[in-house]
């Protein structure tokens, strides 16, 4: 077993999940949902490690894989070099506190009936250790400490603005002090000002409690702003996987690259950009394509190739070795035009690591 | 520019409730052109959507008290009686919304659905209804529309759902189609493709298009004039371009400083603080006022006009244009650094 020195928090080895699909009045199983599929990932500590992808991509059942809200059906998931994948409900108990989570709608992840108060202050009554006087002191710390008044904790939920209960809810993530967040679509219910202002709360409470967050997302200028390193999923699998900076300069998948095209965006002059549309829907999980699960929408694509063996997770630029991409036919180049992209003139991919 | 479609002046809505009155749209104008993309930006409680929805005669007259004319088409919307606002909506004026799934019957089929549409306002036999149905379905990109047409929405994705709403809006040709946050619900990649759908719709059908949205991105990329909504006001209104480029009201620069780009990594976003008033209890003045880092004595007791600004557009602001140039390039400084 590996140390916890190594600076990887979690790690997931080969990780698959699938749901059945069951029908019919004795809930025979007609199939599976490929929700992750082989999925290799490490969150190093002190990153916001980003994961990006369309809706049905997988980035929420690799999060609630990783805080094993969920068990896998394959592979194996470890937290501080401690491998958690056989933990029973009891076993995680302990480990709960160092992992917590931010959820998407403030409006459903509150309970209505019960106050500021017992809704940060929750997490002690739990784990425990606080009197119930430290604890309420406790509480009104945190409030202060993500922006509220002391004087909210007395307070119900419907009392507060979308903003304000997000606030309500990053302050029970952090009351046990953890190690992780896991921040599932924090910012996409909320208005563009006070999103702005949430996302400003997130980058300095990380600074202040050396935070590693996890932060899922749909929105790829939102995640340019908070993360360091980001994922790319589709259809279950991770595409590309770099550094933020070099995966918005450099893409190297095409889904990569359409993603980022597609985002409307305000162009200093205002003028009329060329955005390359991306075709069709994402295909069904149940039943995903051959060989690149991206191949029937792919501009690059090449049949025999593409449609046949599944590409590898690879390097994919000279320059940086961590940057790995899921294509034997990357983009060399960005920003490029549709018909650019559509040309697929070198050979496979080693040209492009050459 | 060419023909205007669409006239509004001075919508007011106000709701009357137990708390007191919800002012939920006051005293907003524009005109729409034939062939205009005209977007309504602002955030939750702006009035972007009660705005259209009177126009659409969908508010209960008797919760809402709606002032103001809508000039479509020589006729005035917001007079019309009930039974004759029934035949010129979805006829001269249409609106798709955020949800398709919601806007569809689940039980019906998509082609039958549409088929309805066109039986709505024209005395046609069932089966030109239905090829009109699959005609239009072939137009907003359906693949198979032969086929599809005979399938429930729930055998749609989001993307084809928002086709088909979209087809179902353009049975009889409308003047004007009005879309509410049309592409909210679906991915990014869907998202492009709506957005060029809507605007190849708008070149080929020759309609003034209303788009509403809280994204300045997606107005930046389709809209041709600019509406920018607080507390229900117009607090800044023109040409797209001119209002990129030199905007003049410190809430349109608040939304555009707390925009995060996917173009560039910001040092940081600069958030507006607070939130948007209650619609009851709206603050004296300017409603922006508790807000704004610029707002001064006046702010606090005096409703700024609508003004002309150099540049073309109009803006709601009690500042003087050398004091709006100077936080303008202020702002600018701070961005590029």
């Amino acid at each position: 077993m590996s140390t916890p020195s190594n600076g990887m928090l979690v790690e997931l080895d080969h990780v698959t999940k699938h749901f059945p699909v069951k029908q019919g009045v004795f809930s025979r199983s007609r199939g599976r949902v490929h929700a992750v599929e082989n999925v290799t990932l490490t969150v190093r500590r002190g990153e916001t490690l980003g994961i990006v992808g369309e809706s049905g991509c997988g980035k929420s059942t690799t999060a609630r894989l990783m805080t094993r809200l969920i068990d896998p059906t394959a592979g194996t998931i470890r937290f501080e070099g401690r491998d958690i994948t056989k933990l029973s409900q009891r076993g995680m108990r302990p480990l709960r506190r160092e992992m917590q989570m931010i959820f998407q709608d403030p409006y459903a992840s509150l309970n209505p009936r019960k106050t500021v108060e017992q809704i940060v202050g929750q997490p002690f009554a739990i784990h425990g250790g606080l009197s119930s006087r430290e604890a309420k002191a406790r509480v009104k710390e945190l409030l202060e400490v993500v922006g509220l008044s002391r004087e909210h904790s007395s307070r119900y939920p419907h009392e507060f603005s979308g903003g304000q209960r997000q606030r309500i809810g990053i302050a029970r993530a952090l009351a046990l002090n953890p190690k992780l967040i896991v921040c599932d679509e924090p910012v996409s219910a909320l208005d563009v000002s006070v999103q702005a202002q949430i996302l400003n709360l997130l980058r300095s409470l990380q600074d202040e409690f050396d935070l590693t967050y996890v932060f899922i997302s749909h929105d790829l200028s939102v995640v340019r702003q908070i993360c360091t390193r980001i994922a790319v999923m589709y259809l279950g699998r991770i595409v590309e996987l770099a550094d933020s900076e070099e995966i918005f300069e450099h893409p190297r998948h095409p889904y990569t690259a359409m993603l980022i095209s597609a985002v409307p965006r305000l162009s200093a002059d205002g003028g009329r950009r060329k955005r390359i549309v991306v075709s069709g829907d994402v295909p069904s999980p149940v039943d995903p394509p051959s060989g690149c699960v991206f191949h029937p929408r792919c501009p690059r694509f090449h049949a025999g190739q593409c449609d046949v063996t599944e590409p590898p997770l690879e390097q994919a630029s000279s320059e940086d070795s961590s940057h790995v991409a899921a294509c034997y036919f990357p983009v060399q180049r960005w920003p490029v035009d549709e018909q650019e992209l559509r040309s697929v003139s070198a050979g496979p991919r080693d040209s492009a690591a050459a | 520019m060419t023909e205007v479609v669409l006239d509004v002046r001075g919508l007011s809505v106000v709701f009357p409730t137990l708390d007191g009155e919800v002012k939920a749209v006051s005293d907003l104008s524009y005109i729409l052109h034939r062939g205009e993309t005209l977007g309504i930006v602002g955030e939750s409680g702006s009035g972007k959507s009660v705005s259209s929805l009177a126009l659409m005669g969908l508010l209960n007259k008797e919760r809402a008290h709606i002032t103001g004319r809508a000039q479509l088409g020589g006729r005035d919307l917001l007079s019309l009686p009930d039974d004759e606002m029934r035949g010129v909506r979805g006829k001269d004026i249409a609106m798709i919304f955020q949800d398709p799934f919601a806007c569809l019957h689940p039980m019906h089929r998509v082609g039958d659905q549409i088929a309805e549409a066109v039986t709505a306002h024209k005395k046609v036999s069932k089966s030109i209804a239905e090829a009109r149905a699959v005609e239009l379905l072939g137009e907003v990109g359906i693949p198979n529309a032969k086929e599809r047409a005979k399938d429930y929405p729930h055998q749609f994705s989001g993307g084809m759902r928002q086709r088909a709403m979209i087809a179902m809006a353009l049975v009889h040709n409308p003047s004007v189609l009005i879309a509410d946050e049309p592409t909210t619900a679906l991915d990014v990649t869907v998202q492009a493709q709506i957005l060029e759908l809507i605007e190849r719709v708008k070149r080929e059908f020759d309609i003034g298009v209303i788009l509403i949205t809280h994204d300045l991105g997606v107005i930046a990329e389709t809209a041709n004039t600019v509406l920018v909504m607080y507390a229900g006001r117009a607090m800044e209104f023109g040409p797209a371009q001119e209002l990129f480029a030199a905007p003049q009201n410190p809430y349109t620069w608040g939304l555009l400083g707390s925009m995060p780009t996917v173009e560039r990594k910001l040092d940081e976003l600069v958030a507006i603080e607070g939130t948007p008033p209650s619609l009851v209890y709206m603050p004296s003045g300017c409603a922006f006022h508790p807000r704004c880092s610029y707002a001064f004595d006046k702010c606090t007791t005096a409703l700024p006009d609508l003004r002309t600004v150099p540049g073309g557009h109009a803006d709601r602001c009690h500042l003087t244009p050398e004091q709006k140039r100077e936080a303008l390039n202020s702002i600018r400084e701070v961005a590029s650094r």
